[in-house]
C-alpha cells in the first residue's frame, strides 16, 4: 500500500491559521491501514485543532469526513454538496488524493495532512517498510522476488557493493542489504547461477525520469 | 598479453612486471598545487597514480581535472569514476573529456552513498552500476560507439579497471563477483586494502581455481597503518574492512612513537608475502594523507626502481 | 475503606484502561475538564494482558498533542496500581488535584471568558 505519516499538528495549524471553517477528510484505504489518515486520525486531528483554536479564543469550525478513496471521481463527488460551506480542506489522503481533490474543487484550498512516504508493507503493527518504487518494468522474476531498485540504497543491478557488512547496508546497520537477501533467496531456490548473469543498464524511461506517467487501457474504455 | 591501449600501466603489466600504483586525494578547494605536490612525492616510485572521485561523498576538486593536471606534468593518471554522481550522458562525456587529454586508465566504481559525505541531502544518480560502467567504457573503446549507437570520433583508448573487496560480505560471492567484473570487461582489479592476508590468499586461491587470475591483472591494495588508533578505527568504523586482532595486538605492543614505523613494516611484509602469491600482478598502495611514505615502502619492498617500458 | 479523597474527581469506570480511546481524553478537554487521569492495573498484571500498556501509549500520545495545542501535557496522566491499594488510590487523587490546581483551569475556559468580555 501507499505508506504515509501524519504531519505534525503544529505544521497543520500553521497552514490553516487564516481559516475559520475547515473540513478534514480522511481516506479508508492505504492511510487507514498505516494509521495516518483514517477515521481515527481525522478524529484525533480534529479534536486537537479544536482545542488549539479554543485555547486561542477563536471560533473555528473543524468538521470531519471520511471517503472510501480520494483517487476516484465517484467518491470525491460525495463532497460536492457540502464543500462550499468550508473555506479550506485538509485531506489526510496520500498525495494522490490531495491533488485529485484539489483538481476537482478548484475554488477551495486543499492542504495535505500527511507526508506520503513510499509503497510498502506492514512488517508488523507500527512498522512499515518500502518495497516498490514503481520503475515501470518489473524485474522481480530475475531477483528471486526481491527488488534491488527499491531495497538497495544504490539501486545496483549487479550488487552487492563493497560496503555490505553482515547482511546489512553500509548506510544503516538496521537496513538489510538487498543483495544479501537476493543471494540468499536465489540460493534457496537453487538458482544461484542467475547471480553471475550480467544485468544490463536499466531503461529508466518508464521510471520518474521519463516524466509523469500514464497507463491507458483502450479495451476498457468506451 | 598484447596491450590494447597506450596505457603505461597496461604495458608494465603486459610485460610481466609487478606493477605499483598509488593514489592522491584531491583538495577541498581549487588549488592544483596540492595534487601536483602529492604526485611529485611518489612519481618515481609508481607506474600510475589513481585520483579519487569525491571519495566518501565528500566534495572535492574532481578526479578528471586532477588527472589532467597530472597528465600535463607527464605522469600516468588513473581516473577513478563513480556512478553515484553522473548519469550515462555525463559518464560518456567525462570519458571523452579524459580521452581528449590522453588519459589512458579508468577505475570504475559505484561510489559510497552520499549519506557519508558533506551533502547527505543531495540526490544520487546511480543510472548505472560499476559493472555497467566497465561495459560502457569497453563499448566506447572497442566498438567506437556511444551507448546510443552513434559513432565516436576518436574513441577513448582506456585500460579499464574495477575494484573488488574480498573482505565484504558475503564471502561466498566475492569470487563470482570478480568473475562478473571480468565478464563485463574489467582488465585490471585494485582490491580494497588487505590486512587479513590469510583470507586474501583464500580469495586468490578460489580465483585461481576458476582461472580468473589469467584473465585479469589483480593488484593487491595496501594501506599502511599509522597507529593502533587508526587500526581500531578501520576495524570498527569502516564498512567492508577486515583488520585481524593480531595486527591490533602487534601495534599496541609497540610504543606510540614507533607505531607508524611498525605500520610501514607490516605493509612491507605484506608486499613481500603477497608477491609470492600466484596471480598477484602488483600492488596498489593507498597511503591516505601519508603519501610521503610511499617511496620508502616501495624501496623497502624491493620494488624500486620502477621498470622502464616501451 | 471509606478513605477521603478530593470531591472534584469524577470517576468513570471501565472494564480495562485499554478501553479508553485517545478521543475520550481529547473530547473531555474540549468539553472543558481541567485534567484527566487513568488508573490501570500494575504493568504485567493486566487482566486482559496488555490493555494497560495500550492505555499508557495513548496517554503519552495525548500528552504530546495537549502540549502542542496549548492545553498542557501535564493535565493527563497514567497511573498503575492494584485493586487492593486503596490508600494509593486516594493519594493519586490528591496528587492529581494538587497538580491541576497549580496549573489552573483548562485554558479554553479562560479564553472563552476573554471573548465574552
Amino acid at each position: 500500500m501507499i505508506v504515509a505519516e501524519k504531519k505534525p499538528i503544529s505544521e497543520i495549524i500553521e497552514t490553516i491559521r487564516e481559516h475559520s471553517k475547515v473540513l478534514l477528510v480522511g481516506c479508508k484505504e492505504c492511510v487507514t491501514v498505516c494509521e495516518a489518515g483514517g477515521m481515527k486520525e481525522v478524529g484525533v486531528l480534529a479534536s486537537a485543532l479544536r482545542l488549539y483554536f479554543l485555547n486561542q479564543g477563536r471560533n473555528v469550525r473543524i468538521d470531519e469526513a471520511n471517503l472510501e478513496r480520494q483517487c476516484d471521481h465517484e467518491f470525491l463527488e460525495e463532497l460536492r454538496d457540502v464543500i462550499g460551506e468550508y473555506d479550506a480542506v485538509v485531506s489526510l489522503a496520500c498525495g494522490v488524493g490531495v491533488q485529485f481533490m484539489a483538481e476537482k474543487y478548484t475554488s477551495t484550498p486543499v492542504y495535505p495532512g500527511v507526508n506520503t512516504c513510499f509503497m510498502g508493507v506492514t512488517e508488523r503493527r507500527g512498522f512499515w517498510t518500502e518495497r516498490c518504487q514503481s520503475c515501470g518494468r518489473c524485474i522481480l522474476a530475475k531477483t528471486g522476488g526481491i527488488c534491488p531498485i527499491s531495497r538497495c540504497a544504490k539501486r545496483l543491478l549487479n550488487g552487492p557493493c563493497g560496503g555490505s557488512t553482515n547482511g546489512k547496508c553500509e548506510i544503516n546497520k538496521e537496513l538489510d542489504c538487498a543483495w544479501q537477501l537476493i543471494i540468499d533467496r536465489l540460493t534457496a531456490l537453487g538458482k544461484f547461477d542467475l547471480y553471475e548473469e550480467l544485468v544490463p543498464m536499466k531503461d529508466w524511461s518508464t521510471d520518474r525520469a521519463g516524466g509523469p506517467r500514464k497507463v491507458v487501457r483502450e479495451d476498457v474504455q468506451l | 598479453m598484447i596491450p590494447k591501449t597506450p596505457s603505461k600501466l597496461e604495458r608494465t603489466l603486459s610485460a610481466g612486471h609487478l606493477a605499483v600504483t598509488s593514489e592522491c586525494g584531491p583538495p577541498r578547494g581549487s588549488d592544483p598545487e596540492v595534487i601536483r605536490s602529492k604526485a611529485l612525492k611518489i612519481k618515481d616510485h609508481v607506474d600510475a597514480i589513481n585520483v579519487t572521485d569525491n571519495q566518501t561523498s565528500v566534495t572535492r576538486l574532481c578526479s578528471l581535472a586532477s588527472c589532467i593536471h597530472l597528465k600535463l606534468m607527464g605522469m600516468e593518471p588513473v581516473l577513478q569514476m563513480v556512478t553515484r554522481d553522473r548519469n550515462r550522458i555525463a559518464i560518456q562525456s567525462d570519458i571523452l573529456g579524459a580521452a581528449s587529454f590522453d588519459i589512458h586508465n579508468i577505475l570504475c566504481l559505484s561510489g559510497d552513498h552520499q549519506i557519508f559525505g558533506d551533502c547527505p541531502q543531495g540526490q544520487n544518480v546511480y543510472d548505472m552500476d560499476s559493472m555497467q560502467l566497465v561495459q560502457t567504457v569497453r563499448h566506447m573503446r572497442d566498438e567506437g560507439r556511444f551507448l546510443g549507437g552513434a559513432d565516436i570520433e576518436r574513441p577513448p583508448k582506456m585500460f579499464v579497471g574495477a575494484a573488488e573487496n574480498p573482505f565484504a560480505d558475503p564471502f561466498s560471492i566475492r569470487v563470482p563477483r570478480l568473475a562478473k567484473k571480468i565478464a563485463a570487461g574489467a582488465e585490471f582489479i585494485q582490491t580494497q586494502c588487505v590486512y587479513n592476508l590469510d583470507k586474501f590468499e583464500l580469495w586468490m586461491k578460489q580465483a585461481r581455481d576458476r582461472g580468473l587470475h589469467e584473465k585479469v591483472f589483480i593488484l593487491a591494495g595496501l594501506t599502511p597503518l599509522k597507529s593502533v588508533g587508526m587500526a581500531r578505527y578501520m576495524k570498527t568504523r569502516v564498512p567492508g574492512m577486515d583488520v585481524p586482532d593480531e595486527l591490533i595486538k602487534r601495534l599496541s605492543g609497540v610504543p606510540k612513537e614507533r607505531q607508524s614505523e611498525e605500520g610501514i613494516k607490516i605493509c612491507v611484509e605484506s608486499i613481500q608475502r603477497l608477491r609470492e602469491v600466484d596471480g598477484i600482478r602488483g600492488f596498489h598502495i593507498m597511503a591516505i594523507e601519508w603519501e610521503e611514505k610511499v617511496p620508502e615502502i616501495v624501496e623497502q619492498a624491493g620494488l624500486y626502481p620502477r621498470p622502464e617500458v616501451a | 475503606m471509606r478513605l477521603q479523597y478530593p470531591p472534584n474527581i469524577r470517576i468513570l469506570r471501565v472494564p480495562c484502561t485499554g478501553k479508553v480511546d485517545i478521543l475520550h481524553i481529547l473530547h473531555a478537554f474540549e468539553k472543558g475538564v481541567d485534567g484527566v487521569y487513568l488508573v490501570g492495573c500494575i504493568e504485567g498484571d493486566c487482566h486482559f494482558t496488555s490493555g494497560n500498556l495500550r492505555a499508557r501509549k495513548r496517554v503519552e500520545q495525548a500528552r504530546v498533542i495537549l502540549e502542542t495545542v496549548g492545553t498542557g501535557g501535564e493535565r493527563v496522566q497514567m497511573y498503575n496500581l492494584s485493586s487492593g491499594e486503596a490508600p494509593r488510590f486516594a493519594q493519586i487523587a490528591e496528587e492529581m488535584t494538587e497538580r491541576i490546581r497549580k496549573l489552573g483551569p483548562n485554558p479554553i475556559t479562560t479564553a472563552a471568558i476573554k471573548i465574552a468580555v
